[in-house]
């Protein structure tokens, strides 16, 4: 059985590599997507238009003021002198944040009274918004600290002293390129299996591997392990990017990512066959697959939390195998996480693996026999 | 004498050239081609696949413009003012160039209105055009459910909607069966007839151009002759013979004669064989020591003879096509020779059925070895269906298969080892090469080692294909990706070779060394089943059925099924007539 | 009816019929975009709430009390007590929470001393937004904290300086509202540009585009058949998917009905210029289905500031955002949906669409020929 499975896996390979449209698929969009989401996808705060309506011009909002302009985060691009232009700032998307430094400011700070400082934030894009807040809260906080230190208020009877793990600066390329990993390594993969089927069939050379004396599983596993191999090379790939280019800190040893790999890309595959024994036309694998792509990277916590969805949804990821590879990437690369650690993400992986593959061998005999 | 629009012809090419980009290389397709087509006639494109045919018809319908030369329709321009040229002509393009999901009606409705037919005149002219293509009682059918054969007349329907000056046809008989086919035919020549239209139809199969006023006659992107039918056959004129010698194989008696001297070409048809000399002067060999009682008779030459002499006057200057040796597989020899009664395919009272509906209802036959056994039938007789249950590719819902000793339903796999299979257009992996493509095969086979390199080796010396070993099997011409697909089949030396539709559309030299190949495999025990529409292929066959309604409704060597169309009109019927005559007797029995 | 009329209503009445006939046409036009609203309305929002939190008092006291209690009162957290700080730390690296409030033993004590004590807050930091959001409740937290304790009688003084935020258009700050309007703009790339480009390579695929070019219909009548029709269907998809919104998500629609309708038309256009672009230059679904994905599809996903903020892309990235006609739709729908019909966006934003359309559809008709070449 082993010399057929094996030259139809050199099969496969030589005719991938060797055909341009599906090169493409494999070099162009991966490529594209690295630097896109690399660069694109962030969430952290980068040159945040902010513009000043500072009603109570003195050193003291100076100082305050200054501080936001020493913030990498923000950018001051107006001075307003009329109240009147704050909203109009906002509403045309000039600025997304409006300092609004009180009348009475510095009277209230000399009196101990609580001297106000408002922000007017666009709310159009509520993510940017919170953490326009949380940035500018921040620098309040610090300059209030540090008046009270000069003036000799007293000190507030606590104050915060906030730390992250495991990504001490909170980058969300750190967050998000890991991810990179799992989503090319789906995409690529679920492409490469999902569509080999249905090439042949339209080639009209399914018919001719059909009558060699080759078994349904021997065809399913010379169709399934080029799309492991090609997985697992693809996620090198890209983890060496992520290693070397991005220079996302890899803090765990190799041997339990490489072990969720392989279960991810095993149950990727799975999938694939399954879609790629019920498609008849290359269309129709291509839609079978982004119809599977959509909600399996939507649901999966690669750009918003698991967390945040309802109950059912959160029960019902459970069964996406990208989910459990994603806290296994993240976990290994920034946690530095062992295997034992994982062993709760490698069982479901297997399970959806081996089912799917079961499914995938059942629809394939029944199509074929 | 002056030329007046009137005299001038409906379609003239002055040294059209048009080239395309394939492989890093530019190839011409059509090649500084002149030819000129009178108005009122029906003129035949002939050629085998990959000749031009097709770039030749967008040519003349502005579809693509020519790199060098002129095209002129009507004496105008056609890369000038197309749409001037559009207005007078139709076009049915490969396929029909129907919407599958729309019915019968609002294709003919949707082309009527696009040509500009007033809404007035609508109805007579569907009422017209139905009767003309026997499409009434299907108005409703969607354009996708229906055969082969009524899509071509739909196709035709649809660009006739208008009575154009001239229509262009482009291979409107390839996979239709020969009674739509003829049909076809006749709605053609009644359009000629009545609204003295030009026609240019391009096709792959050479008796059809016979039905033609004139012909063109392309290979590889050149016009190799443009005349009439008859003054191309006339140089072959007391050329052709038949011969036979009763109780002699035909195949051993093809044998001989093909090496006799001063014969150009020889081929099996049923129970004798077709000769051409190679001269007029010399007569086919009238004695032979072996064949005894050899009894050789004249008949008719045919367009295929002239295009098989063009063909080897071109080839004798460059390398001499590579004959194929005597024995294509030293495999079998053994058990070979025997004319042995035991039989290889038995099938009994074989049913497959889809949800209600039955395409092959209780058929039985038996295939012995070493036979060539023919499977014919119209579009949608179950002839696909079979042949996909006899390779194994569909379970049978009935009725007990055997092949090659193995019961299919218990020991598919085992049986599957014992056969070979060559698909309809020679699916090959086109990216691989040719010796990546055989050690795919002979690995799926389970060869391996030194076995393995052997056959490797075999097969591509046997065929020729080791200056190509290792191109792409994409690039490769036609004919050498035909050969390379039976090399594949070969590989594991099976006892019984599958062939679907094998050598249709390729050229007629090549189509024979395909056949002496075959007809050298049988010789050496191996059973051979074809499938096929095509009835040159038919006569190669030693026996065979024609299915009709999921049934076989006759049976027989082709001498036998010709004698069947036999009549006072029709002393030497063709294959084809036979077919036909066959399929009408069983709709009349069917109607009684 | 002129003879062109004839002919623009036949094919427009054959492409009806195909999309009548034709499922996967009417899947990728409603329910495709359906499926992801569901999808996105339900399964993608970026607000924590109910983020598990550690507390960890050493020593408890009527100020810790005060302070968990305000973590308590606050909507964004479901906290739970640790005894010690290592139970804690063991909890947070087993993923059971996401963050570590500290209140040490000396916490009461140091309070009331000149110094002031330190309220340790140790987060997960792998998923760095959401840590940033929490951070920014636990702020407000402590800030409330801070007030309550400077009320006379309280342990302290309050801070100098007090914030008083205004959010405008989104005072609840739910992403839900900002994320559904950006979809919309997905789902109609998807009509637009994807649905077009399949349906002119099916053409091409079955050669029924070649059985049109040599009828009498000329190029502009075959290029409108195809663009009206999906241009309906996309716009049938948008409002569907604006009433989903509005009713199922509760999604606020501010703006006015017309303006929604005038800037829709404007994106559909350029979409369907893209389409035809595409489709100018794949001439099988395969082919088409990847360019469509790439170019129009992955794009108006990262790109739109439909998710990303565009703002907080680095230069070059930020420099390629300008061709992506999402961009310009989403930057309307959120401003129509959540602000209303405010000109000084929408104008700039529409011409900008007005251009991309003018652009695409002039490409696409100057390559399209009645030809095969």
């Amino acid at each position: 059985m082993w010399p057929a499975v094996l030259a139809l896996i050199v099969k496969e390979l030589l005719a991938i590599l060797k055909d341009p449209r599906s090169r493409i698929v494999l070099i162009g969009p991966p490529l594209l997507q690295l630097v896109v989401f690399g660069y694109g996808a962030t969430f952290d705060l980068n040159h945040v238009p902010v513009a000043v309506y500072d009603e109570d011009p003195s050193a003291a909002s100076r100082d305050l003021i200054a501080r936001f302009l020493g913030s990498p985060a923000f950018e001051v691009v107006a001075r307003l002198h009329d109240a009147a232009d704050v909203d109009r700032l906002i509403d045309s998307r000039e600025a997304t944040l409006v300092i609004d430094v009180d009348r009475r400011f510095t009277r209230d700070l000399l009196g101990h009274r609580p001297a106000r400082v408002q922000l007017i934030v666009d709310g159009r894009n509520s993510n940017t918004a919170l953490l326009v807040l949380g940035y500018s809260n921040q620098i309040v906080t610090d300059f209030s600290r540090d008046w009270l230190a000069a003036h000799g208020g007293g000190a507030a009877p606590a104050v915060l002293d906030l730390r992250a793990n495991y990504n001490p600066p909170l980058n969300s390329q750190w967050f998000i390129v890991p991810g990179i990993v799992a989503l090319l390594t789906q995409v690529v993969t679920l492409l490469v299996v999902g569509l080999s089927v249905a090439r042949e069939r339209e080639a009209g050379t399914f018919d001719q591997l059909l009558v060699t004396p080759m078994g349904p599983l021997e065809i399913l596993l010379g169709k399934g392990l080029p799309g492991v191999l090609i997985g697992l090379l693809e996620a090198t790939v890209i983890i060496l990017a992520a290693v070397l280019w991005f220079r996302v800190p890899l803090r765990g040893p190799l041997l339990p990512l490489y072990l969720g790999l392989f279960l991810f890309v095993a149950a990727v595959t799975g999938i694939g066959l399954m879609i790629s024994s019920l498609a008849v036309t290359q269309q129709q694998a291509l839609l079978g697959a982004f119809l599977f792509m959509v909600p399996s990277i939507t649901l999966s916590g690669f750009a918003t939390p698991i967390a945040n969805m309802p109950r059912f949804i959160q029960a019902a990821t459970q069964v996406n195998p990208m989910r459990h590879f994603l806290v296994i990437v993240r976990g290994v690369f920034l946690e530095g996480s062992t295997t034992a650690e994982l062993l709760p993400q490698y069982w479901p992986l297997a399970l959806v693996a081996a089912g799917s593959m079961l499914v995938a061998g059942w629809l394939f005999r029944r199509r074929t026999a | 004498m002056p030329i007046t629009p009137e005299d001038r012809p409906a379609l003239e090419l002055s040294r059209v050239t048009r080239r395309f980009r394939a492989a890093g290389r530019t190839v011409a397709a059509v090649d500084a081609l002149s030819a000129r087509i009178e108005r009122g006639t029906v003129t035949g494109l002939v050629g085998p696949d990959g000749a031009g045919k097709t770039t030749l018809m967008r040519l003349c319908t502005g579809l693509l413009l020519p790199d060098e030369g002129r095209v002129e329709l009507f004496g105008i321009d056609v890369a000038r003012r197309p749409e001037d040229v559009r207005a007078r002509i139709a076009y049915m393009p490969q396929r029909f160039g129907l919407y599958e999901d729309l019915s019968v009606l609002e294709n003919l409705e949707l082309y009527a209105r696009l040509q500009g037919v007033p809404a007035i005149q609508h109805a007579a002219r569907f009422e017209e055009l139905l009767h003309m293509t026997g499409l009434g009682p299907f108005l409703g059918r969607l354009a996708g459910r229906l055969s082969g054969g009524m899509k071509q007349k739909l196709g035709l329907a649809c660009t006739l909607v208008q009575v154009p000056e001239m229509l262009f046809l482009d291979e409107p008989t390839v996979g239709v069966d020969p009674v739509s086919r003829r049909e076809l035919w006749a709605i053609v020549d009644a359009l000629v007839r009545t609204s003295g239209v030009t026609v240019l139809l391009s096709t792959s199969y050479l008796d059809e151009a016979e039905r033609c006023a004139s012909v063109l006659l392309m290979h590889e992107g050149r016009l190799l002759e443009s005349a009439d039918p008859a003054s191309l056959t006339a140089p072959m004129t007391g050329r052709c013979f038949r011969a036979s010698a009763p109780g002699m194989d035909t195949r051993r008696l093809h044998a001989l004669l093909a090496r006799s001297p001063g014969i150009m070409d020889a081929t099996i048809q049923g129970g004798h064989v077709r000769l051409v000399t190679r001269a007029a002067g010399t007569p086919p060999p009238s004695r032979i020591p072996e064949a005894r009682n050899l009894a050789v008779e004249p008949v008719a030459p045919r367009l295929e003879d002239a295009f098989v002499a063009r063909l080897l006057e071109q080839a004798a200057s460059p390398e001499p096509p590579p004959t194929p040796a005597s024995t294509p597989t030293p495999a079998s020899t053994a058990t070979a020779r025997e004319p042995a009664a035991d039989v290889v395919i038995s099938a009994d009272r074989l049913t497959r059925r889809f949800g209600d509906f039955t395409a092959v209802d209780a058929v039985s036959f038996e295939v012995r070895r070493g036979e060539i056994f023919g499977l014919l039938g119209a579009n949608g007789a179950g002839k696909s269906t079979t042949f996909r249950m006899l390779c194994g590719l569909l379970p049978p819902t009935a009725g007990a298969l055997r092949v090659a000793g193995f019961d299919l339903r218990r020991a598919a796999g085992a049986a599957r080892g014992r056969i070979g299979y060559m698909a309809q257009r020679f699916s090959l992996y086109g990216d691989l090469s040719p010796r990546q493509n055989l050690t795919f095969f002979s690995s799926a086979y389970r060869l391996r080692g030194a076995r393995q390199q052997e056959r490797i080796g075999w097969a591509l010396r046997e065929f020729g294909l080791q200056p190509m070993a290792d191109a792409a099997s994409r690039d490769l011409p036609l004919g050498y990706k035909q050969r390379l697909a039976l090399a594949c089949a070969l590989m594991h030396e099976p006892d019984i070779l599958f062939l679907d539709e094998p050598t249709s559309g390729v050229d007629p030299l090549a189509r024979r060394e395909f056949w002496r190949r075959i007809h050298a495999l049988a010789g050496h025990g191996v059973t051979v089943l074809v499938t096929t529409h095509f009835m040159e292929e038919a006569e190669y066959c030693d026996r065979l059925i024609i299915l009709s309604q999921g049934g076989i409704i006759a049976a027989g060597d082709s001498e036998r099924l010709k004698a069947l169309a036999r009549s006072a009109q029709l002393p030497n019927p063709t294959m084809e007539d036979a077919f036909i005559a066959v399929l009408e007797g069983a709709a009349g029995a069917r109607a009684a | 009816m002129s003879a062109a009329g004839v002919r623009l209503t036949a094919l427009l009445r054959k492409e009806a019929l195909q999309i009548m006939r034709d499922p996967s046409a009417l899947a990728i036009a409603f329910a495709l975009p359906a499926f992801l609203l569901f999808i996105f309305g339900y399964g993608v929002t970026l607000d924590a709430k109910e983020v598990p939190l550690g507390v960890v008092v050493e020593r408890p006291s009527a100020d810790t009390a005060a302070f968990e209690g305000k973590l308590r009162q606050s909507p964004y957290f479901e906290t739970t007590e640790y005894r010690d700080f290592a139970a804690a730390e063991r909890a947070l690296e087993a993923h059971e929470i996401n963050g570590i409030v500290w209140l040490r033993e000396d916490f009461s004590r140091r309070m009331r001393s000149s110094r002031g004590a330190t309220i340790g807050a140790i987060l997960n930091g792998v998923d760095a937004n959401s840590a940033r959001i929490v951070e920014g409740y636990l702020q407000q937290a402590w800030a409330a904290w801070l007030a309550d304790a400077a009320r006379p009688g309280g342990p302290g003084a309050a801070l100098p300086v007090a914030v008083a935020p205004r959010i405008r258009f989104n005072p609840e700050v739910r992403s839900r509202d900002y994320l559904i309007p950006g979809l919309i703009a997905l789902v109609m790339t998807l009509t637009g540009a994807l649905l077009t480009a399949l349906v002119i390579a099916r053409e091409w695929e079955r050669g029924t585009q070649e059985a049109l070019m040599v009828t009498r219909a000329t190029l502009r009548e075959i290029l409108l058949a195809k663009l009206l029709p999906y241009f309906v269907l996309g716009l049938g998809g948008m409002a569907a998917s604006v009433i989903l919104a509005v009713t199922l998500f509760r999604v606020p629609f501010h703006g006015s009905a017309w303006a929604l309708l005038v800037t829709s038309s404007l994106f559909l256009l350029a979409a369907l210029g893209m389409g035809l672009l595409i489709s100018t230059a794949a001439r099988n679904q395969f082919v088409a289905g990847q360019i469509a994905i790439i170019a129009t599809f992955l794009p108006a996903f990262i790109l739109s500031g439909f998710v990303f903020d565009i703002g907080s892309m680095p230069a070059p990235i930020r420099a390629v955002t300008h061709v992506v006609a999402a961009r310009y739709f989403v930057t309307i729908l959120q401003t129509l949906f959540l602000a209303g019909d405010l000109w000084s966006v929408l104008l700039p934003n529409a011409l900008a669409l007005a251009l991309m359309a003018a652009l695409f559809l002039g490409v696409a008709r100057l390559r399209a020929r009645k030809r095969l070449d």
